[in-house]
């Protein structure tokens, strides 16, 4: 009788054990669909400090948010549409930290082969000035997003962060091909504290790392 | 009166009510000042010392807090169970206590007991348990492998799950066959009473617990990204996972260290009159050569991680090239301890083998002397050698023809152990019980693990191998094929001594066969694998290579069932059906065989005088190497 | 001893058995070895394993075969307990079986080392100093490894950057492999490459690739979240499609080639500890 309740117990405990670990994904969050010219949209915004309300254990970490049915959300997997345009809106509220590798302050793989920074198109960003990057490596797409001055007025202190701040707007837009699960990434070391900038939130999912899900 | 009976009768403490017992110095102390002792930690990192460091701010993390957390735990866990009272007593010039000792009762498990009998089998339940949280780990990666993108964890928590699985084995197994049957019968193969250091014996078991448990508390902390390796730069990256890493190594290094300086002691100062050293058992062989390496190479491990963790937290650059350190000096003292390291795992199951043909094949031991020169070959070379993980890294070109030299020579020593096993087997006549099953799993298992490593110590084919799947299954055929068969060969061969129950023998057979076939399965085609160049510690691979991924890991989870079967049978046959065993089953010679069942905690009436060898099969002598002293002796 | 002549049957075996399974395994087996015949490199290393399966057919057939051989013949016979004839050593196999080893070690051995000179390092990276180069002109590749992606710089070529990795065709190659951040590793299948790229640290590795096709780049050594991710496909094409190709990748990253720091074997991060 006993021993039978020690392995009940047991067994919880393993469940309980694997269920931790199998930490599923962040929500996957869809693009939202664009009628007029079909493909989808995609919103997202870069923030300095993600605060305790999206993140309760890393409230200083930086992080990617995305626009999900009106509310900005943390979650870095984004389902598109395949063989479609992706159009990407991006609010850029982070200051600059500077590209490790200045080859990546080009725009590479976009529609057309540029971006736009505040409605003017830019092909290239002078890369102390990258705060972040978007960039799916097995598409080739990679978009460098300049950072909000260090002296402007208002920033943001806290996300989710509203357009009131100051910011950055970036536009693109890219095409997927098959279907599959692509990874996309930040490619400037904005890991403040951390060697080399590339610990805690880049090289956690949800934050500076994410997938595209190309369905 | 004989000496056990005086010593029963002066020693044993009169028994006292159950809520007495709760107060003192046992587990549940030991659980409620290890709490204490972490939160204490973890408030002198965070008020303390963590003020000064501006990067924790941002980072919301602070890596001093928790490895002072886990120091301050470990300390509070180990004063808890009473480790402090022998020390601080007799600092204070007060006699020590004997209640270590108490003969009887299934508390003495759960704390500090200076009897070797307790400790091996307190080992072989800790250590199975975390055998079992290892494989558990290993289930959820073949799970992830069954889809060539990363679908069931993220890949952050895939490299963790790697990462834990990897530390967890190579931690426990290292003392998987010295813990529990080193500890167990050296005492009485030896003709000793006891260890040389009983209470470090102990110590050794539960500072390997409090590691294991601390490495598992690091899915709390977000994992850690670097492997079982904990390579530099990317170890001072990490988050605050990592200190579980760096706290769970050291113990396991200081447990270790330990362990194979109380079997060296007392192998060489405790043996009883006539057990010279050309008589040893093989095993006890094994164990000292096992020792040496222990006492040599864990210091290394924790030296080094003692190192990293300055790194993280105090900003210093030993291993950080941009600071003026250099990632090779990890990789080096690292693999300095780590060749060694797996030797440790190696050496033991050699002497399980070898010392478990004898009873089965009824034969002597053909070529001890080779055998010996073999293990010693082995403990001697394997410092030799730590530079063939290294022979793409850059490291200086010259150095590559020596360590490919060394490392194809460290092979000749192991070979003298294939031709001693087989030459004893040669017209014998065997007895296939499921511990010879298991000797007989290990040869072919070693043999596919040796001869792979013939290919990767080839640098020119290394270039291809390095850091792939073939390596793995390299690995995977040493160190579980040989030590994990080995281990089971041990429990089944050694259980009815230290129990005096019987496995039942379907289950057995059963766990056998389907190990052996799904271990197999699982391992061979990841040579393919490899070849075909897939990388380690990887949850993304080419399309491909699917159907291969997906065959073993169904073999994966077969090998998992298998597992389970062994449980079922532990449960079955030594908890509920209880078959009491013969004497002695295995009509073995041996001297542990030779004693009553349950060994008395003073092991002999009389110290044994050994006087013939210890593998005298063959001849009709009724036990061999042991007549009683003469009167007055012992 | 009465009985079969164990030791004469079982050597025959073995040896039946080796001189029909070693050309079968050399000949069918080894053309299918890794990395393939795309680089000098490669197939130098094809030919290494060819003859590490070769020499290891007949240990493996020795071992095994004696495992099935005792399994039937050396057992207990059913019913009984018998004991096993009391032999301990025999000084002449321990001596025949100590030569035998020692001289299969040092030809691997020996062997090994001459591959790996005379195919100058054969593929692997051996650091910034390597022992031998390969005469002839080479066309220096810098790889360039970071968290998570591999680019490729080409000093002779203006020190343009590019994302994917192309070689021409018979020109012997100085890949120039490093990290800017963790130590990770370029392993380029086809070509039978693969060499370590550490931080501050230049490792090379050379590699002639003669036929013209496509590889494979993984990386090979953990280096955090997307290590797994950190692949990417090259190729080796003609000197003539090499040199349109490496002039529209001068054309298209211009912007690029603008802002990057000069050559040089390696980079030290800015900033060099702690981010942010």
């Amino acid at each position: 009788m006993a021993v039978s309740a020690a392995l009940a117990v047991l067994g919880t405990l393993i469940g309980l054990y694997i269920s931790l670990w199998a930490q599923n994904f962040p929500r996957t969050v869809a693009a939202l669909a664009a009628p007029a010219t079909g493909g989808a949209n995609l919103t997202l915004e870069t923030v300095a400090t993600v605060g305790k309300k999206l993140s309760p254990q890393h409230p200083n970490w930086v992080s990617y948010l995305v626009k999900s049915n009106g509310r900005w959300i943390r979650s870095t997997v984004f389902r598109v549409p395949a063989y479609s345009v992706v159009h990407v809106t991006l609010y850029q509220f982070d200051t600059p930290t500077g590209l490790r590798n200045p080859f990546l302050s080009e725009v590479q793989g976009t529609v057309g082969g540029t971006a736009t920074l505040d409605g003017k198109t830019f092909r290239s960003v002078e890369p102390e000035e990258a705060s972040h990057t978007f960039a799916v490596p097995e598409l080739g797409l990679f978009v460098p997003l300049a950072g909000v001055p260090e002296e402007a007025k208002n920033p943001c202190e806290e996300a989710p962060c509203e357009l009131s701040s100051a910011h950055r707007t970036i536009t693109f837009s890219f095409r997927t091909g098959a279907r599959g699960r692509y990874r996309w990434q930040c490619f400037v070391p904005c890991a403040a504290g951390w060697l080399l900038g590339n610990g805690g939130p880049m090289q956690t999912l949800g934050y500076m790392d994410g997938f595209i899900d190309v369905v | 009166m004989t000496a056990a009976a005086a010593y029963a009768i002066s020693e044993r403490p009169a028994p006292r009510p159950w809520w007495r017992r709760l107060i003192g110095f046992n587990l549940l102390t030991a659980v409620i000042l290890g709490v204490g002792g972490y939160y204490l930690g973890w408030w002198i990192g965070h008020e303390i010392v963590g003020k000064s460091f501006a990067f924790q701010e941002k980072t919301n993390e602070n890596d001093v807090a928790l490895l002072l957390a886990y120091f301050f735990g470990v300390a509070g866990f180990l004063i808890g169970l009473g480790f402090a009272n022998y020390p601080v007593s007799r600092l204070l010039g007060r006699p020590p206590s004997l209640r270590e000792k108490e003969e009887h009762g299934i508390a003495r498990y759960f704390g500090l007991c200076t009897d070797h009998k307790v400790v091996g089998m307190q080992y072989m339940v800790g250590i199975g348990l975390f055998f079992f949280i290892g494989g558990l780990n290993a289930m959820l990666i073949r799970t992830e492998l069954l889809h060539p993108t990363p679908t069931f964890v993220g890949p952050d928590t895939y490299i963790s799950l790697v990462g834990m699985h990897g530390t967890m084995m190579m931690g426990m197994m290292t003392s998987g066959i010295l813990g529990p049957f080193a500890n167990y019968f050296v005492p009485i193969m030896i003709g000793a009473r006891r260890m040389a250091f009983p209470r470090i014996e102990s110590l050794t078991f539960w500072l390997l617990m409090a590691a294991g448990f601390i490495l598992t508390s690091t899915i709390f902390f977000g994992g850690f990204p670097t492997g079982w390796t904990g390579y530099e730069p990317l170890n001072d990256q990490a988050v605050m996972g990592m200190d579980s890493y760096i706290c769970f190594f050291a113990l396991v290094g200081v447990s270790m260290a330990l362990l194979g300086l109380n079997m060296m002691v007392t192998i060489t100062t405790m043996r009883a009159p006539g057990m010279t050293w050309s008589r040893l058992p093989i095993f006890v062989w094994a164990v000292m050569a096992t020792a040496v390496l222990m006492v040599l190479a864990a210091p290394m491990l924790v030296a080094t991680l003692l190192m990293a963790a300055f790194d993280r937290t105090i900003s210093t650059s030993f291993f950080i090239p941009g600071g003026g350190g250099s990632n090779y000096l990890f990789e080096n003292l690292f693999w300095f301890f780590g060749h060694p390291e797996v030797y440790i795992l190696a050496l033991p199951g050699f002497g399980i083998v070898l010392e478990l043909l004898p009873v089965f094949t009824r034969k002597p031991l053909w070529g001890y002397r080779l055998a010996v020169a073999g293990l010693l070959g082995v403990t001697l070379l394997s410092f030799f050698v730590w530079q063939h993980h290294l022979f793409v890294s850059g490291i200086n070109a010259d150095l590559r023809p020596f360590y490919m030299l060394s490392t194809e020579i460290i092979s000749l020593p192991t070979g003298f152990i294939f031709l001693v096993f087989m030459a004893t087997m040669w017209r014998g006549r065997a007895t296939f019980t499921v511990p010879m099953l298991f000797c007989m799993a290990w040869a072919f298992n070693f043999l596919i693990g040796g001869l792979s490593g013939v290919f990767l110590s080839d640098t020119p084919s290394d270039t291809t191998t390095h850091g792939s799947f073939f390596v793995m299954a390299h690995f995977h055929y040493t160190i579980m094929g040989g030590l994990i068969f080995t281990f089971f060969a041990a429990i089944y061969y050694w259980i009815p001594k230290m129990t005096g129950l019987r496995f039942n023998e379907l289950l057995a057979k059963t766990h056998f066969w389907l190990m052996f076939v799904a271990f197999n399965s699982t391992f061979l085609p990841l040579f393919i694998a490899g070849f075909e160049g897939q990388p380690r510690r990887v949850s993304e691979y080419a399309p491909h290579l699917q159907f291969i991924n997906v065959w073993v890991s169904i073999s994966a989870f077969v090998l998992g069932l298998s597992m389970l079967i062994f449980l079922a049978n532990v449960v079955y046959s030594l908890i509920f059906v209880r078959v009491r065993a013969e004497a002695n089953p295995w009509r073995s010679k041996s001297i542990e065989w030779q004693l009553p069942t349950p060994v008395p905690v003073h092991n002999f009436d009389e110290i044994p005088v050994f006087d013939a060898d210890p593998y005298d099969y063959g001849l009709p002598l009724p036990v061999a190497g042991t007549r009683p002293a003469p009167a007055g002796a012992g | 001893m009465e009985g079969p002549n164990h030791a004469r049957r079982f050597v025959t075996l073995w040896l039946i058995a080796s001189a029909i399974a070693t050309p079968l395994v050399v000949l069918l087996l080894g053309p299918a070895l890794p990395p393939g015949k795309a680089t000098e490199q490669a197939s130098g290393q094809v030919t290494d394993n060819t003859v590490l399966i070769g020499m290891s057919t007949p240990i493996l057939l020795l071992v095994v075969l004696y495992l099935l051989y005792a399994v039937i013949y050396f057992r207990q016979p059913r019913g009984a307990v018998l004991e096993g004839p009391s032999v301990h050593g025999d000084a002449r196999v321990q001596t025949t079986w100590l030569i035998v080893t020692v001289a299969l070690v040092l030809a691997l051995a020996a062997y090994g080392t001459e591959r790996l000179y005379a195919g100058n390092g054969a593929g692997s990276g051996s650091g910034p100093a390597p022992l031998t180069k390969p005469s002839g002109a080479k066309l220096p590749v810098q790889v360039i490894a970071q968290q998570w992606y591999f680019t490729y710089r080409y000093p002779t070529y203006g020190g343009v950057e590019t994302p994917h990795l192309v070689l021409p065709v018979d020109q012997t190659v100085e890949l120039h492999v490093t990290s800017i951040d963790v130590i990770h590793s370029f392993w380029a299948y086809q070509l039978g490459v693969k060499a370590d790229a550490n931080p501050q640290v230049d490792n090379i590795a050379y590699v002639k690739p003669t036929k013209v096709g496509s590889f494979e780049v993984r990386c090979a050594e953990l280096c955090g979240i997307w290590h797994g991710e950190m692949f990417d496909r090259g190729k080796v094409v003609t000197r003539e499609g090499f040199e349109t190709w490496i002039h529209q990748q001068q054309a298209s990253f211009a912007p690029a080639t603008k802002v990057l720091p000069p050559y040089s074997k390696t980079y030290l991060p800015e900033p060099p500890r702690r981010g942010g």
